[in-house]
């Protein structure tokens, strides 16, 4: 899932949507028969073939309305893409999942419409975090999905599962660690902040910063490996090559139910929640439409759906989804998460960029 | 046949076309890479046009410049290990008969149709503890236990060579078979043994070649982003990892075009200086 979420828009989305677009533009009277319909941008490849077939076709047939799944590429170009289009008048999708960090950039421009809840009464459902608002109070975003970087072990190299993140630390793990190799997306200082430090508030400062770092810098003789590639170090957890680390909860899940010596610890400090978010162009005319799809989007039994369906953890509520333990367990955790200090990210993009890089490299 | 000099535009016809092209892919390209680099950046959005030394100013600094250090370092050492073996093996290549180089050639050429990906994960796969080479040596009895060789300086270099090697055959290999093989053969009459005559005669009679071999594996080398990521430890990261990071995932193309201007730029001047030493090494 995260290589869609990392990397440009794959081939296969490109030629899907070419498909899409194609077939659209050759049966005008499809079209015209839907008098209602709405754009909805997820990220290409797996997750929008998973939207497309477990929940887009169900919206339509409940509420009539088509959706025209748009396949985005992740990063910041459909950031900038969907900013150049609405100084034009256009949108190219109406609602896109929005990665947190573009939701902040989006909110500098205004290029998000401001959501109205009383539109959208399952909004209530959300866990409040899944809110994102202006700095004013007006909603600019709606909490789609989620999902957990965790501690992960290989089994046969650690027989007990670490219980805390401060196991990064420990002097017996030297040159045993996997961790990501970029500061906006390992989300290591926020991890170095509560585990040490009480909390992310800890990194308000630059003062505060720089002690994060300077801990961080400490864990450098245990890591073995900083990857960008997830490929490089899933293969090499399951090897055994490189037995601990940070990764993706969902797919060590998966890769243990395969039957791989691995597994995914929610550590005491909690793991990383990063998630994607609706937003609602303010070129959109399908305003009424967007409500109704983000108001559908918000209620449990589909956020139970997606969690079955595409590994993604609920962004409602536990006590308000029918998902068994197990299920639960399988995408998420009740331990209070560390959620990344995406203010951080737009801020002092640079400065954090240049202090992290100097630090693992130097 | 007597050749005159072109008389009308026409007569320039034929170079319209490779013009176009350098212009078109390379010109143009660079020319908006050398604009970005003035840009302004901004760190909410994107960037802005501008012309501003920003982006410079930051690569000035002792940590930018101890990367580029390495990157040309680590260049200059693929350079010279891929030479000083491909020279003597392509030399006893062109000595061989022609179906013993048609094979060589054909598996060299074949190197080439792997991606930097394929080649980086199988050296990682080769250097690990888990599946590594070190296995064999502890089957055979010459190691205790299975140790991991990667990530280290040693499998970046290693990888770097494995995957400029052909290049360096490919350019070696016209000039040495066209080398006169009497002059071996006058100097073995002189009373020299075959090493001798190799560094006496055959290296000599090759010094061009080789200086514009180096300078091409250099080049070559510089550029390579993938592989010190795979195998190495961040600090065997050269710039070109550097100015991946910024431009994908900073979103900061300013900045990345000043870095690769920098890059071509040193490059392009170290280059300048290995042609006019060799000008002035052929002049005394």
């Amino acid at each position: 899932m995260r290589d869609i979420l990392k990397t440009n828009v794959s081939r296969r989305a490109v030629l899907g949507a070419g498909v899409a677009g194609a077939s659209l533009l050759a049966m005008p009277a499809v079209l015209r028969a839907q008098d209602k319909s709405l754009k909805v941008g997820v990220y290409g490849g797996y997750f929008k073939d998973s939207f497309d077939k477990n929940i887009f076709a169900d919206f339509t047939k409940e509420t009539g309305i088509a959706i025209e799944s748009v396949a985005e590429p992740t990063g910041e170009a459909w950031l900038v893409q969907l900013e150049q289009a609405a100084k034009a008048g256009q949108a190219p999708a109406d609602v896109s999942m929005m990665s947190q960090v573009a939701m902040l950039k989006g909110q500098s421009t205004e290029l998000w419409a401001a959501l109205d809840t009383a539109k959208i009464p399952n909004a209530t459902n959300l866990i409040d975090h899944f809110v994102n608002k202006y700095p004013d109070g007006r909603i600019a975003g709606i909490g789609a999905v989620a999902w957990y970087i965790t501690l992960v072990t290989n089994t046969d190299v650690y027989k007990e599962a670490p219980t805390s993140w401060n196991a990064l630390w420990d002097p017996a793990n030297a040159d045993k660690l996997g961790l990501l190799a970029l500061v906006s997306n390992s989300f290591l200082l926020e991890v170095t902040a509560k585990t040490h430090f009480g909390g992310t508030n800890a990194l308000d400062t630059e003062e505060g910063l720089v002690k994060a770092f300077e801990k961080l810098a400490e864990v450098k003789p245990n890591v073995r490996l900083w990857y960008r590639d997830e490929a490089q170090f899933e293969q090499s957890l399951k090897s055994g090559e490189i037995p601990m680390g940070q990764y993706y909860h969902d797919v060590t899940g998966l890769a243990a139910a395969d039957g791989q010596p691995v597994r995914s610890t929610f550590p005491q400090e909690g793991g990383i929640m990063d998630s994607g978010c609706w937003a609602l162009s303010r070129a959109s005319e399908k305003v009424e439409e967007a409500h109704t799809f983000i108001n559908y989007m918000c209620q449990p039994q589909i956020q139970s759906l997606l969690s079955r369906k595409v590994g993604t953890a609920p962004t409602v509520k536990r006590d308000l989804l029918d998902l068994t333990a197990e299920e639960f367990a399988a995408v998420s955790s009740d331990i209070e998460p560390i959620i990344p200090r995406y203010d951080l990210y737009t801020s002092k993009a640079d400065w954090l960029n240049q202090k992290w890089t100097e630090m693992i490299a130097g | 046949m007597r050749r005159e000099p072109p008389q009308k535009l026409a007569d320039y016809g034929p170079l319209f076309f490779p013009a176009g092209m350098l212009i078109v892919f390379f010109v143009v390209p660079f020319a908006t890479m050398i604009a970005v680099s003035f840009f302004r950046r901004d760190p909410a959005g994107f960037y802005s046009p501008d012309f501003v030394f920003d982006n410079y100013a930051r690569f000035l600094s002792l940590f930018f410049g101890k990367v580029l250090g390495f990157s040309l370092f680590l260049a200059v050492a693929v350079a010279i290990c891929c030479v000083v073996l491909a020279v003597p093996f392509t030399y006893l290549l062109s000595r061989a008969k022609r179906k013993t180089q048609v094979l060589w050639l054909v598996a060299l050429l074949s190197i080439l149709s792997l991606s930097e990906v394929i080649i980086g994960f199988a050296w990682s796969t080769l250097f690990s503890r888990t599946a590594g080479i070190t296995n064999l040596l502890v089957m055979v009895g010459i190691m205790n236990e299975a140790v991991a060789l990667n990530p280290s300086f040693g499998a970046v270099l290693t990888a770097m060579v494995y995957q400029a090697l052909p290049y360096t055959v490919l350019v070696l290999y016209p000039a040495l078979v066209r080398l006169d093989p009497t002059l071996t053969e006058a100097a073995r009459t002189l009373g020299a043994s075959p090493v001798k005559a190799f560094f006496t005669v055959v290296v000599p009679a090759l010094r061009n070649t080789i200086v514009a071999t180096l300078i091409m594996v250099f080049i070559f080398a510089l550029g390579s982003y993938l592989l010190p990521q795979i195998l190495g430890r961040p600090q065997h990261w050269t710039l070109s990892v550097l100015i991946t990071d910024q431009a994908i995932y900073q979103s900061n193309m300013p900045f990345a075009a000043a870095m690769a201007v920098f890059l071509v730029l040193v490059t392009l001047g170290l280059v300048a200086l290995t042609v006019y030493a060799g000008r002035k090494g052929e002049a005394a």
